[in-house]
């Protein structure tokens, strides 16, 4: 299997491929047909990654199922997964089927519709397996598309805004790092990540027009990388294009949008920003830490006041993603453990719920949380899934939801206590907009005359849900599955970071800064 | 064995839950009631065979990261066993007690099912109380302190077409995350210092936390005392100490055996509980250990002047509770942690009681709480009258004065013993402050405890003579667990006093102390060296030790004088007084300040930096830049949707994608 990685990268490829070149007429039955190959080709890729978990060693240093091969123009095909991003292709590849599963009942250009999600897959795992920059930069720009056309076209009322939005504010944040890449490799002569990983990237003064930067170079291409992923994640201020981009797409793309695609910017900060840019990364930390706190609390904040359930869960997902960056650049082994814990727990807590709101779109096609009310008395079974998410998002222990916050809070909390300590008022207020938002939906008496016919779950949808529940249950009691996979490489990242961060002299007087 | 009593009633909880269906909706009640006797008695073999040396049980992994390494055990020690009798007895009495009480229930229509799924709420709860109090590290315990509040919310909303019970639900949660943060911060801050979170290795570091100093926030703390600080903060969002109580009387939405169970006798004293837990902390924290007393006194005092006019019996009942509660903390702030597992005991024992009688009186007044409806009802429900009688002589603290030193062993109902003990441990640890509070709490205690009796049972029927009419004594099933509540209400204190709050001698041997240990971490609990508060507590002056009786004395003439003697009283005193009546009506206005304070400009933020921030500063910057090519991209956008983008924009990616396939299977330009 010395081509593993390539494999399931490219396999919902092949079946885009298929669907687009073989699969002909628009009736029902060509439709039916595309789904259930999208199927089958998604659960065939989940099927094969398995065998990334157990061929994988935590222990091992580097990269493993690395594949090289040269590739036009000079550069390079090179695949290999570590422990920083091995769970991020099983997420992807565990999410898809899922997905595929949810949008059973669309019935607009349905054969579309699946090449869109089966080439979205390919970019996704494309960005989590890639080891080359340009590689990189191809996965992560063109997975921008399929999913600006799953959004444009499968859309609400007001999709084209939003998908232009979304696409305008992630590819102008990519531009900046189209060119430190380009910069990086001027400097480091290679654009192989392993190489440009154990690359020291010159970190004296720099004067650009007049402007002492300290960190020099390192701080310029952190910036530029940063401009990229911090609108990926999203981070406070640059996260207004999400709300709007989750109102608008449809259910699937909602789930991929935030259980996938928000992951990239963490895993990009992880891959590029900590490790190639450490000095400058420390420079930084308090900066990113402060935003993120900010985050976590002023998304809170909005999110107690939305009437729209998609808008409030996407304001959610900020400042979970809060978290996220909070973790990653408290730099430290709980920090970054947690960090990406967080990523994978939201993975399937925040694509569950999207998939609730889904539910019950499908049934009312409202998103108007005032339209709702009381669904218990009719759907005790939606009630009962929905209730879990909503304790998994607000961090019940024994939830995934939990460990993650708790990892990168107790990792703050060795840097910066007032971080720590705004970040930790985002457990109160999760609990009030959730809680609250659940009260709304599907608690009180059943009075709406629009909703005495609702139906609960049916099959298609419990048997989506329950493999959510199940991961959300597992990781929450047996966090240790996952740390122990990416604990090593965690470990060699924040000691390459650290003997990094003191090996540069100019630092001193920044450290003592940070510690403020 | 400890494996069973842990998960029993999570089999039961599960099973009724999600199978009720299959196995019958009875079937699941009894199960689970089964299961959680089952659980009861195992805690009793244990308790009663438990020798005093810490055990502890791996079960499986938990998080670790680096140095932190926790795992899923069970540690028993006194205090994990101490609590696993009251927590069992108390939960499988409650289940009984439901067979009776759910059986029938108007807020719910025919087929709409709701048993099965209060026996699993309540064995939910039993479990993740029992996985709090087994807890070998302070995540575990978290584990448990979460789980508890969210089979709390459930069980407070379980009545979820009432608005207010769906509103009470959501501020016991919200108002526990309050504490929870305090909660959390500690744990971080306790890991920082020692790099664990096992409560062994923290016991064992615990003195150089004392002489260590530490900054947070604004300024530098001695590091023990902001552990204890940050861990009380959280102990009193579970236990409802002043501040965080608004919670507790709101709870009381919920069934009245969940207000048994949840609010009286376990989950509320997880706060007392912790500090106990954390005793060689606290031991080394002088300040913490400060707040935690003068807070506990504050509590009291407070809680028990809003109980004094409350018209709703689980009100009445539900404050002092609270106040209660804030007696323990006086105790375990005095440095006297046995005392207040003692008083945690016997307050189990009758305030569980007093719930259940409540109950009892509930339904047989067909769901009227109010008790000026009440009256005469001794007679309608004598037993009920009886077994609320013995909790009231209990909680009041009817008992002999001086009866140890005259034949040698103290005689009294439970709360003569804990609460007296309490008193004087207060006085011996040196604060008037909380001594005198404490005092006059007790004489308020006698006084709402012996009113809520007059109005129910005494006087003439008011109200509804229709409900008087049909009033009716409840079944077996709920009164064989007052019965046995009514044992342990009365004999509990005598039972246990030289164990919690006897000689040294006695008292080190209960909890395993060794020779007044002089390693904190050793024993079940740990007193410093220097902390001689119960010695000094036994050798003090005869006026202190016959305050608290004369408190109570006092408590019930006042109450016999404005309820039987002359009832026109109250009324003529609350118009007298009006402000203060309004005030100690209101409860202090503490959820009008709460909601003015706090909630309604949450609200107001939020709108303000959705609409201004993300909307008119974000969006608007940005937009405004972007504005100039929007036409040029709606124009395209249009021809997005008639398709042809779409085919361009994927024969591109596909073209990619097929030029790497080709690549990869090729092995490229070789």
């Amino acid at each position: 299997m010395g081509n593993l990685l390539s494999i399931i990268t490219f396999t919902p490829l092949l079946a885009a491929l298929i669907l687009a070149l073989f699969l002909r007429g628009g009736d029902e039955a060509a439709a039916r047909n595309a789904k259930w190959l999208a199927l089958a080709a998604t659960v065939l890729t989940f099927l094969v990654s398995l065998l990334l978990l157990t061929g994988f060693d935590p222990h091992a240093p580097g990269f493993q199922f690395v594949e090289d091969r040269p590739w036009i123009l000079g550069l390079h095909y090179k695949l290999g997964v570590d422990g920083l991003s091995v769970l991020f292709v099983l997420l992807t590849t565990a999410l898809m089927p899922l997905t595929i599963a949810a949008c059973w009942k669309v019935d607009v250009r349905v054969k579309e519709y699946m090449i869109a999600f089966l080439v979205l897959e390919s970019l996704m795992i494309g960005v989590f397996v890639a080891l080359d920059l340009v590689l990189f930069y191809l996965f992560f720009e063109a997975g921008l598309i399929p999913m600006f056309l799953i959004i444009g076209i499968w859309g609400g009322k007001d999709r084209i805004y939003a998908s232009f939005k979304f696409f305008l504010y992630t590819f102008l944040g990519s531009v900046l790092m189209l060119v430190a890449m380009i910069a990086m490799y001027v400097q480091a002569g290679t654009t192989d990540i392993p190489t440009l990983l154990a690359f020291q990237f010159s970190a004296g003064p720099l004067n650009l027009a007049g402007w002492q930067i300290a960190g020099g170079v390192q701080t310029l291409l952190w910036l530029a990388f940063f401009a990229s992923f911090a609108v990926k994640m999203p981070m406070w201020p640059v996260h207004t294009w999400l709300p709007d981009a989750h109102v608008q797409a449809p259910t699937a793309g909602s789930v991929v949008l935030a259980a996938i695609l928000l992951k990239m910017g963490g895993y990009g900060f992880l891959r590029f920003s900590l490790p190639m840019f450490p000095v400058a990364s420390h420079l930084m930390g308090p900066f990113v830490l402060w935003l993120s706190a900010i985050a976590i609390v002023y998304t809170s904040l909005v999110a107690l006041v939305q009437q729209d359930m998609k808008k409030l869960i996407a304001y959610s997902s900020v400042a979970h993603m809060g978290f996220v960056t909070m973790g990653l650049f408290a730099a430290n082994q709980q920090g970054i453990d947690g960090a990406i814990f967080q990523m994978l727990s939201h993975g399937f807590v925040s694509g569950a719920l999207f998939l609730c709101v889904g539910v019950i779109y499908d049934r009312m096609h409202t998103r108007d949380i005032d339209a709702y009310g009381g669904l218990v008395n009719r759907m005790p079974i939606y009630a009962l899934v929905f209730m879990f998410f909503t304790m998994a998002n607000v961090g019940l222990p024994g939830t995934s939801g939990f460990v993650g916050e708790f990892l990168t809070l107790m990792g703050v909390f060795q840097v910066n206590t007032w971080v720590a300590a705004v970040a930790t008022t985002g457990v109160i207020l999760s609990a009030s907009y959730a809680l609250w938002l659940y009260r709304r939906v599907a608690l009180g008496d059943l009075v709406k005359e629009t909703l005495k016919t609702i139906t609960d779950m049916d099959l298609r949808e419990q048997i989506i849900f329950a493999p959510l529940v199940a991961m959300s249950l597992f990781l929450g009691l047996y966090p240790s599955s996952v740390t122990d996979i990416v604990g090593p490489s965690v470990a060699a990242l924040v000691q390459h970071y650290d003997t990094q961060v003191a090996q540069a002299p100019a630092l001193m007087q920044a450290t003592q800064l940070a510690q403020n | 064995m400890l494996e069973i009593i842990l998960f029993a009633p999570l089999v039961g909880a599960l099973i009724g839950g999600f199978f009720w269906k299959a196995i019958g909706e009875k079937p699941a009640q009894y199960l689970t009631t089964g299961l959680l006797f089952l659980a009861c008695l195992l805690s009793w073999v244990v308790f009663l065979t438990f020798d005093g040396t810490t055990q502890h049980i791996e079960i499986m992994r938990y998080i670790s990261s680096g140095s932190l390494d926790t795992f899923w055990a069970i540690r028993l020690d006194r205090l994990t066993a101490i609590m696993l009798i009251v927590v069992t007895t108390v939960s499988s009495l409650v289940h009984l007690y439901s067979l009776g009480y759910m059986a029938h229930d108007e807020n719910w229509t025919e087929d709409q099912p709701y048993k099965a799924r209060f026996f699993a709420y309540l064995s939910f709860f039993t479990f993740t109380m029992l996985a709090l109090v087994t807890a070998d590290n302070l995540v575990q315990m978290f584990f448990g302190w979460e789980g508890v509040g969210v089979a709390s919310y459930l069980l407070i909303g379980f009545y979820y077409k009432k608005p207010s019970a769906n509103a009470a639900a959501i501020k016991a949660f919200v108002v526990n995350r309050v504490g929870d943060f305090g909660f959390a911060l500690g744990i971080f801050a306790l890991f920082f210092l020692v790099d664990s979170i096992d409560f062994d290795t923290i016991f064992t570091k615990v003195p150089t936390l004392a002489t260590t100093n530490l900054t947070f926030l604004w300024t530098q703390w001695n590091a023990a005392d902001l552990v204890g600080v940050l861990l009380f903060i959280g102990a009193s969002g579970k236990s409802a100490q002043l501040f965080l109580h608004t919670w507790l009387p709101d709870a009381m939405e919920g069934p009245t055996p969940v207000s048994a169970l949840i609010h009286a006798a376990t989950m509320v004293t997880a706060g007392v509980f912790l500090v106990c837990r954390m005793s060689p902390l606290y031991e080394f924290a002088p300040h913490a250990r400060t707040l935690v007393l003068v807070m506990g006194a504050s509590t009291a005092f407070f809680a028990a002047t809003v109980g004094l006019v409350q018209n709703d019996i689980k009100r009445v009942i539900a404050y002092s509770t609270c106040s209660q509660l804030g007696y323990m903390f006086a105790a375990a702030g005095s440095g006297v942690y046995g005392v207040a597992m003692f008083h945690l005991l016997t307050h189990a024992f009758f305030k569980a009681m007093l719930f259940l009688g409540a109950g009892s009186v509930i339904t047989a007044m067909h769901h009227e709480q109010d008790m000026r409806n009440y009256g005469g009802l001794r007679k309608k429900i004598p037993l009920t009258f009886w077994a609320m009688m013995i909790g009231t002589l209990a909680i009041t603290g009817v008992g002999i004065p001086f009866s140890k030193e005259i034949v040698g062993l103290p005689i009294g109902f439970a709360g003569f013993l804990s609460k007296d003990a309490i008193i004087e441990s207060t006085y011996a640890s040196g604060s008037m402050y909380a001594f005198w509070l404490l005092v006059i709490a007790a004489a308020f205690t006698a006084f709402y405890s012996w009113r809520l009796m007059f109005m129910t049972f005494y006087g003439e029927p008011k109200g509804d003579h229709h409900a008087h009419d049909h009033a009716h004594e409840s079944p077996l099933n709920m009164l064989i667990p007052l019965g046995v509540l009514a044992v342990g209400a009365t004999f509990g204190g005598m039972i246990w006093y030289n164990s919690f709050f006897g000689s040294e001698t006695i008292m080190s041997h209960f909890f395993a102390l060794g020779d007044h240990a002089t390693v904190p971490g050793q024993g079940a609990i740990f007193m410093g060296p220097d902390n001689h508060v119960i010695e000094h507590a036994h050798e003090g002056p005869m006026w202190v030790s016959l305050s608290p009786f004369i408190a109570m004395l006092l408590g019930f003439g006042v109450a016999w004088k404005m309820y039987i003697r002359s009832p026109e009283l109250p009324a003529k005193l609350a118009e007298a007084n009006k402000p203060l009546y309004l005030f100690l009506l209101n409860k202090w206005y503490f959820d009008e300040i709460y909601d003015a304070v706090f909630v309604k400009p949450a609200l107001g933020i939020g709108r303000f930096l959705w609409k201004k921030g993300d909307g008119e500063v974000i969006d608007g910057t940005i937009n405004g830049v972007a504005m100039g090519i929007v036409p040029w991209f709606t124009r395209l956008a249009g021809r997005a949707q008639s398709g042809y983008l779409f085919h361009y924009a994927f024969a591109m990616v596909i073209g990619i994608g097929i030029l790497m396939t080709w690549m990869t299977l090729t092995g490229g330009a070789h």
